[in-house]
């Protein structure tokens, strides 16, 4: 099973925005966001940009965690997102946790959800399509 | 045709929403206007790359990119500032932006209901010919005596 340091592995992006690894849940990494500056929109909520990013990373960890798993190498690049926006994000930490739905050779399809503190109602959900491109040296 | 005169003028108003908060922390920028459209320019920036050891953006500030230019299509195509709330928001990343080169987010509000907002748009580098992302979004006003 992988662990932490097997998915150290949050862009730059993500770690700028604050995004950190919190937990893992039968192989699935758990994030989160804490509520400041960075990711605020109107007063006192989340911007949709900064609740997309966190889904996005999500669903990114996630997808490292089962290819590490398998010890596939493989340079992850976006093809598309869909985000549903459920809820107004308040001035509280977000979480976000991903699931693969379908793993291929060249792509993989997952889901994702984000919430705060009652995980049975999500703020956020996306769909993302993932391409796995053939490691560059 | 010259521009009808309006309230909402992104040239102006864009600092009101890009000096605090997420567009602040990504330095978006206002690039241009038309009756209906608004584009703001996101500056290259080292700590927003995407997957470690390329030099490429990262998908999420495009994202918010996009999601912020819609916002200001919206409240251009209405010709005011309300509370509005993204409620879809779909984004095809079709190629890579170049290394170094600042993102511009163009969104066009095509249609606006009593209670809906549909923008449609796009993210370039420089070519709005040659886009990095495509996007589709549906936008909620909310009433002022909905909860929030």
């Amino acid at each position: 099973m992988a662990d932490i340091s097997d998915i150290d592995a949050l862009t730059p992006y993500a770690r700028s925005l604050g995004i950190a690894l919190e937990s893992w849940e039968d192989g699935i990494p758990i994030l989160s966001v804490p509520f400041d500056e960075l990711v605020e929109g109107r007063p006192d909520h989340y911007h949709g940009g900064a609740t997309g990013g966190l889904l996005e990373t999500a669903g990114y960890a996630v997808l490292r965690a089962e290819l590490a798993r398998q010890q596939r190498a493989a340079m992850l690049k976006p093809i598309n997102i869909t985000v549903q926006y459920l809820a107004a994000g308040k001035s509280r930490t977000s979480y976000a946790a991903g699931r693969i739905t379908k793993l291929g050779r060249r792509s993989a399809n997952l889901t994702v959800e984000a919430w705060q503190d009652d995980r049975s109602r999500p703020i956020a959900t996306a769909v993302m399509n993932v391409l796995m491109a053939e490691p560059t040296n | 045709m010259s521009e009808q005169p309006r309230k909402f003028d992104p040239s102006k108003a864009t600092s009101f929403f890009t000096g605090r908060g997420h567009p602040g922390w990504l330095g978006l920028q206002y690039s241009d206007h038309g009756d209906d459209w608004v584009e703001l320019e996101l500056p290259w920036r080292e700590d927003l790359l995407g997957e470690e050891g390329q030099r490429v953006l990262a998908s999420g500030p495009i994202l918010s990119l996009m999601d912020m230019a819609s916002g200001m299509a919206i409240w251009r195509a209405m010709d005011e500032f309300s509370a509005i709330a993204t409620l879809d928001l779909r984004v095809d990343y079709v190629r890579p932006a170049r290394e170094g080169a600042s993102v511009f987010g163009r969104s066009q509000c095509y249609r606006l209901t009593r209670s809906a907002a549909f923008v449609r748009g796009l993210a370039h580098d420089g070519d709005a010919g040659d886009p990095v992302a495509h996007i589709q979004a549906v936008f909620m006003k909310i009433a002022s005596t909905a909860r929030l």
